[in-house]
């Protein structure tokens, strides 16, 4: 059943991200209702279809990549409909359903069954389930920074065309990309100590230093530093935009990295 | 007797010549009695503003008129003599100085085309002249002409709404920069019309913290008085300028006040927060590199009015249409003017009372059939008479005014006693009714310049 609806659901964010792509090209506002509701209905689904994945967990189950993306997509459209519901920023829809659409294909691509690590214990999961919320609050700042860098260029150029229209004000994009870092952050700080600890259960050692972990604490720290240039010496704006977009890169790779590792040619 | 304008703009001339020429309105009176006392000057309007100097005049001669003229405006400054302002100087003529009325009066020839300031600035000139008896039949006519047709553009036109769109262009664009106003803070730089109506633009969308400078500290504390917010004295604005989230910019000045660096100082000292400028002043008194900072956001005035055209989803240019109804307009006081010309006036009346004499003769003799060829000729005689006498006094009035300066008077006058109406178009009047509208408006004009006749032209200096 679980198969099904992730179909299902990947289905209707295809569809969704189509109908909002057009959106942004569109004058017309009826394309955003149409999008709106599709992604509702599959996050609906992609709820469902979590679940029944969730009843055959046991507490000897490891969490896979196949879970952690498609739970990171589900993360990301609930962020999504509750801004939408708050701010009614449909435009936001226009990058993210895309976002966790290929998240979920991603998923999809991957072995339900992880290779398993040994010996696992529950921490896996609450690593896994903080590192990925904390990338779902970057990879927000990162949709924040895409939009308020077309914005900024709308604006610089004075092309005010229907993306123009449709973008939010700088200054609520810089504060979404702010809310988002300093959101992600800590989530993603108690990720890594989670991920430590396993792997000092699971290895015997904290850090051993390995490629992942190196980009992982990289990562960490170049967050670290955009947040405290933020609040001290005034990164923000178009800097903080660019910074984001490059922080979310580095995530990308690392998760990449870790996949191709765990699954590919790489291990 | 010629209609002309000498005068300067802020087209023509900068800031530091139209400051020295400004006439002050508590000399006003006695610029316009210098000015009605020059040889050859029978009736003058004098019209100073912050962005033009103009002297509109009726003269006899137009060559040693534009000479008097350009005499009377250089007298109004020691330091300037009249050749110095020649290149900053336009002069027009006859149908020309009425469309360049006409075109001012309407907004066409304003920094900001469509501001509503320049009507009322007419209008006040208008009363200044009216009170010292400056103005005769010609210039009330003309002037009042040219505030109806400022009326008729600005109904019939959206080039008013131009001026209140570029301001709603303005909020629009800092609402795509700033989602919410209320936090945010103006600074007004200079106290041009349509930067006061931009900020009471922003003012009405929740900006609550407005800071005023100009380079007349006591106008910055009235203006800040008037928009509840602080006096900046002008030397300081740009030290300022950094705690102004818009920045809001419409002074005078023939130069950038503005530099690239200055905004470059202001973003480091926000932390990088943005600036959004607008700078509605022509020239620019923004650098347009300004538009190279990162998180400063520079609009100009034909960047606003894009915006606006764009908003409006318009192809028709405004502006054009005005342009047209001043043409039309123009032809119409043209008409007007021809028929204060004294001979085709005689003519008229003799073609009219000829015509009355005529008609009143086939009537009565028709009824009189068995008179003799020598009875009808002295029926006909004695009409011919009668009329002769009637008009006789009237005739030689109007010759012996033709060259005072109560002719154009005397004129108007006889054409009303006579129902004469234009020569151009009440000739066809009767037959066609086509062009009647055109005589109708302007027999309705007449009639509105007969109210001010009376108090002119008798008391006009004529030297």
């Amino acid at each position: 059943m679980a198969a099904m609806f992730f179909v299902v659901t990947m289905t209707l964010y295809f569809a969704a991200t189509v109908s909002f792509l057009a959106y942004l090209l569109w004058p017309s506002e009826v394309l955003s209702n149409v999008s709106l509701g599709m992604t509702a209905t599959g996050f609906a689904s992609h709820t469902i279809a979590l679940g029944a994945g969730m009843i055959g967990v046991t507490d000897v189950s490891t969490p896979g990549f196949h879970q952690a993306l498609s739970f990171f997509s589900w993360v990301l459209i609930l962020v999504f409909l509750a801004v939408e519901f708050r701010h009614r920023l449909h435009v936001l829809g226009s990058f993210i359903v895309p976002l966790a659409l290929v998240s979920l294909v991603s998923a999809a691509a991957l072995p339900e069954t992880a290779p398993t690590l040994t010996p696992v214990f529950r921490t896996l999961w609450v690593h896994v389930t903080l590192s990925m919320l904390g990338t779902v609050g970057f990879a927000i700042a990162f949709v924040a920074g895409l939009m308020y860098l077309i914005q900024d260029g709308l604006l610089k150029s004075k092309r005010f065309n229907v993306l123009y229209s449709k973008l939010p004000a700088l200054d609520y994009l810089d504060h979404l990309n702010q809310q988002s870092i300093v959101t992600g952050f800590p989530l993603l700080t108690l990720g890594i100590i989670t991920g430590a600890l396993s792997a000092e259960f699971s290895r015997g050692s904290y850090l051993n230093w390995n490629p992942e972990q190196t980009w992982a604490l990289v990562t960490w720290v170049f967050y670290f530093v955009v947040l405290m240039g933020r609040l001290t010496v005034g990164w923000r704006a178009k800097r903080a935009a660019y910074l984001t977009i490059i922080g979310f890169a580095g995530v990308i790779l690392t998760l990449i990295g870790v996949v191709l590792k765990s699954h590919g040619p790489v291990s | 007797m010629h209609i002309v304008v000498v005068g300067l703009s802020h087209k023509t001339a900068p800031i530091e010549i139209r400051e020295k020429l400004a006439v002050p309105e508590s000399r006003m009176g006695e610029a316009l009695t210098r000015l009605c006392s020059y040889q050859g000057v029978r009736e003058g309007i004098l019209l100073s503003t912050c962005n033009r100097v103009e002297v509109y005049a009726v003269v006899d001669e137009i060559e040693s008129g534009y000479g008097r003229i350009q005499d009377f405006l250089a007298d109004a400054h020691l330091s300037l003599s009249s050749e110095q302002l020649t290149p900053h100087l336009y002069w027009h003529e006859g149908d020309r100085a009425i469309s360049h009325l006409f075109r001012v009066a309407s907004s066409l020839d304003s920094m900001i085309v469509g501001e509503s300031q320049i009507l009322g600035q007419i209008k006040e000139a208008f009363e200044v002249a009216l009170t010292h008896k400056a103005t005769g039949i010609i210039l009330n006519k003309v002037v009042k002409k040219a505030i109806s047709v400022a009326k008729r553009v600005r109904t019939e036109t959206k080039i008013a709404e131009m001026a209140v769109s570029v301001s709603y262009a303005a909020v629009e664009l800092a609402k795509k920069i700033f989602s919410d106003l209320s936090q945010k803070t103006v600074l007004l730089v200079g106290a041009g019309e349509m930067a006061k109506l931009a900020a009471r633009h922003f003012i009405a969308n929740g900006v609550r913290h407005v800071r005023v400078t100009t380079r007349n500290p006591q106008h910055a504390l009235e203006l800040a008085d008037r928009f509840s917010g602080t006096a900046v004295a002008f030397e300081e604005f740009l030290e300022d300028m950094a705690s102004a989230d818009i920045v809001l910019v419409s002074t005078g000045a023939a130069h950038y006040l503005v530099s690239e660096d200055d905004v470059q100082r202001s973003v480091k000292q926000r932390m990088n927060r943005p600036m959004f400028l607008i700078d509605i002043s022509v020239p620019r008194n923004i650098d347009p590199a300004v538009r190279h900072v990162d998180n400063a956001f520079l609009f100009d005035i034909d960047d606003l009015k894009t915006r606006v055209e764009q908003n409006r989803g318009e192809r028709l240019n405004e502006a054009e249409k005005a342009e047209r109804m001043v043409v039309d307009e123009v032809g119409i006081v043209r008409q007007w003017l021809q028929s204060l010309e004294v001979t085709p006036t005689i003519v008229a009346l003799r073609a009219r009372v000829d015509d009355i004499k005529q008609a009143e003769l086939d009537k009565t003799l028709g009824r009189l059939a068995n008179l003799s060829a020598l009875e009808r000729e002295l029926v006909e005689a004695m009409a011919s008479s009668i009329v002769n006498k009637l008009i006789h006094n009237t005739m030689v009035t109007l010759k012996a005014e033709v060259n005072s300066s109560e002719g154009a008077a005397f004129v108007e006058a006889a054409r009303r006693f006579f129902s004469l109406g234009d020569p151009a178009v009440c000739n066809v009047n009767e037959s066609a009714s086509s062009s009647s509208g055109t005589c109708h408006s302007s027999q309705a004009d007449l009639r509105e310049v007969g109210e001010v006749t009376p108090r002119t032209g008798s008391k006009m200096p004529d030297h």
